[in-house]
């Protein structure tokens, strides 16, 4: 045993000094969680990698129907199915994430009350756990691009920042989702609605070019806007143009949503315990 | 030495809300609270607020502090609700105190629960890996006693079989085997041994013994006071959130049991009975030890003969009462029952007469010590009332047995013998 250990102190609203440290020895069982959930997942399907790959491919085939064959929507030149698809990508990362934060902590009350650990682990192994789900579902994207012989420009490299970018974005709505939902459950029922009302007013099924200009900044008051205009901007290359104003007020309001997200997480994850 | 924990003026305070079940709220709960108070305001703006009826503060801890040094092994006990568990959350950091300081020098495990985070999809090998995490340790200690927690376990054909396929016992010895190999210098252990058979429990004492003889500190909570006895050296006693004894375990145990019977603070028919239907048509309303010169008395010798006077009264016309008595350790072993049916010894009375009885058992040969009688009343093998641990008493050394041999280590019963030189 080491002569200098340091000494944990715990006191009433101390706030802890090693948190970040903490976080990063707990590393492990954020890997181990998330891969308990992925494993426990496709474990008990008999298909789950088919579900994984089937449910943003029909939900693709049936908006490239509705929007580019029936409301004859714009395409800005790429294939209108991969058009879709870049969108359908960011969002279905984000609503999966937000929903599945959203429940991690209950689900996983009884580590809650029988074991300490940092409990930004939970909500951060769920999305994690819907990221792995959107790597998968990049394959068919990669198979649009080759059965449309679409080649993406050099643009296809900042793709990763996108990326980023909706990771930030589905962290901070799950972490606020997640804290919330231990103190008042009836979040449970706000989340569902969310991810559905939130599929409209995003641009997953059209461009958002379509929308006129005088309302683009408003429109990019949803941070989504944001992340998928950026996608599409990265992967369809081309025509496509990013609208810049809308696209940084839609950054800084994920910079906001995950910065509060976090802040708010920190100081209720105290007395989660307590009311769980 | 210096102390590994310190607790100062450690106080935890739960709001308990009569509204409801659950711990949380709702968000329209809140919001239509809110809108009330809001009303009430407008209404009467300078009334008082009074005290929410709904909300009541309960202070699961009040004030606690002590000192633990390296090496120490230390058994908390006290009644249910007395804040035990309470005090292990805190100290594990599953949830802060209200007010009060600790200072823990050291990496605390806690073991609250056996099997926390256990997935039942998940088969035995994987769930060691995840159960291990879980309570904190990495992946390379994992994979260092890897073989060693199978071993324990005795799970090694069934490492690659979903644990919800096992039995429940190679569950608990599965998870008790992952938690028995964290290697903190501070363990902190929860009433985890109530489950799993007794060989296992004993496999699992010895585990812990063996941590703190490694010189590593050891918390550790339960109801069975003879494994407390066993492994820890000194004890805290909560009753109601507040520290009553400190000290040596043997003393503290004392002082529990003190708490716990009855003799001398009220007549033990009014003890509360664990069934409402016990103590209804006949119920025990006093019970006296008395002494061979028929003395009532809560002192004896070993060997000396031992007699109770009891009064049961009867509610409604009763007959064929039978009575038993049972004689326990302090540790809850069972020594003796007798039954007065076996000896064809059957009871009767009028209604609201009180019917007194002695029993006498003759040289009774326990070693020194505290003992307690649990009374029962059956009528036709039916419980009419039960009563446990309705009364204590002490029972000390024979002055004659001037014996080099210490008495304690001379098992249970200190019986007469007679010897010849064939």
């Amino acid at each position: 045993m080491s002569s200098n250990q340091s000494v944990l102190v715990l006191e009433a609203g101390r706030a802890e000094r090693h948190y970040w440290r903490d976080l990063w020895r707990y590393r492990e069982l954020f890997f181990f969680l998330a891969w308990r959930d992925i494993l426990v997942r496709y474990k008990q399907t008999t298909i789950g990698m088919v579900w994984a790959l089937g449910r943003p491919l029909i939900t693709m085939l049936v908006f490239t129907l509705v929007f580019s064959k029936l409301a004859k929507l714009p395409s800005e030149g790429a294939p209108y199915p991969i058009l879709v698809f870049a969108a359908l990508l960011p969002w279905q990362f984000f609503a999966s994430a937000f929903s599945g934060a959203g429940d991690s902590l209950i689900s996983n009350a009884g580590m809650i009350s029988k074991v300490y650990f940092p409990r930004l682990v939970i909500p951060a192994s769920a999305v994690i756990v819907s990221f792995v789900d959107f790597l998968i579902s990049g394959i068919i994207l990669v198979a649009l691009m080759i059965w449309y012989g679409f080649t993406p420009s050099l643009r296809i490299f900042t793709l990763p920042l996108f990326i980023l970018v909706a990771f930030a974005a589905a962290m901070g709505a799950g972490l606020w989702i997640a804290a919330l939902n231990v103190k008042y459950r009836d979040f449970r029922i706000i989340v569902p609605f969310v991810v559905q009302f939130g599929l409209y007013i995003s641009p997953v099924g059209f461009s958002s070019s379509i929308v006129p200009e005088q309302w683009r900044l408003l429109y990019s008051l949803n941070p989504m806007v944001g992340v998928i205009d950026g996608f599409r901007w990265a992967i369809l290359g081309g025509d496509t143009r990013l609208y810049w104003p809308g696209f940084m007020l839609s950054l800084s309001l994920v910079m906001l949503l995950l910065i509060t997200g976090i802040v708010y997480f920190r100081k209720t994850e105290k007395t989660f315990a307590d009311v769980i | 030495m210096s102390s590994v924990i310190s607790v100062e003026n450690l106080s935890k305070k739960y709001i308990i809300g009569h509204q409801k079940q659950e711990g949380y709220t709702s968000l329209r709960d809140v919001l239509t609270n809110g809108a009330k108070h809001l009303t009430d305001k407008l209404r009467h703006p300078f009334a008082v607020p009074e005290n929410d009826p709904t909300h009541e503060e309960f202070w699961a801890l009040k004030d606690v502090s002590f000192d633990i040094q390296q090496g120490d092994r230390v058994g908390i006990i006290g009644r249910n609700g007395a804040g035990k568990s309470t005090l292990l959350k805190i100290l594990s950091r599953i949830t802060e105190p209200t007010s009060g300081k600790i200072s823990i020098k050291g990496r605390v495990a806690s073991l609250l629960e056996v099997g926390t985070g256990f997935h039942p999809e998940l088969t035995g090998r994987e769930n060691i890996y995840l159960n291990g995490a879980i309570l904190g340790m990495s992946k390379a200690e994992i994979k260092k006693n890897f073989d060693e927690i199978v071993s324990f376990a005795e799970v090694e054909r069934f490492l690659d079989t979903p644990v919800k396929r096992y039995s429940s016992g190679m569950y608990v010895r599965l998870a008790f085997a992952v938690a028995a190999h964290l290697e903190p210098e501070i363990l902190v252990v929860d009433e985890v041994l109530a489950v799993g058979d007794a060989q296992f429990q004993k496999k699992c004492l010895g585990k812990m013994e063996d941590v703190g003889n490694e010189g590593r500190t050891v918390l550790f909570v339960s109801h069975n006071i003879s494994a407390i006895q066993q492994l820890c050296g000194s004890g805290i006693l909560l009753r109601d959130g507040v520290m009553r004894e400190t000290g040596p375990m043997d003393k503290v145990i004392e002082s529990y049991l003190d708490d716990s019977t009855l003799i001398g603070k009220e007549s033990i028919g009014d003890i509360p009975r664990a069934r409402h239907d016990y103590g209804v048509i006949a119920r025990f309303v006093n019970a006296w030890p008395v002494n061979s010169k028929g003395e009532r008395t809560t002192s004896f010798m070993s060997g000396e003969d031992i007699s109770f006077d009891l009064d049961i009264k009867a509610f409604e016309k009763v007959d064929s009462l039978s009575i038993v008595a049972g004689l326990d350790t302090y540790m809850d072993y069972r020594i003796t029952t007798v039954l007065s049916e076996e000896v064809g010894m059957l009871f009767s009375g009028n209604k609201d007469a009180v019917i007194s009885v002695n029993v006498k058992v003759p040289h009774l040969h326990l070693k020194p010590g505290t003992y307690a009688l649990t009374l029962g009343i059956r009528r036709n093998k039916s419980p009419l009332d039960h009563v446990v641990k309705a009364i204590r008493f002490e029972v000390s050394e024979v002055s004659s047995s001037s014996g080099s041999y210490d008495s304690s280590k001379r098992g249970d019963i200190l019986t007469e013998s007679a010897w010849h030189l064939l």
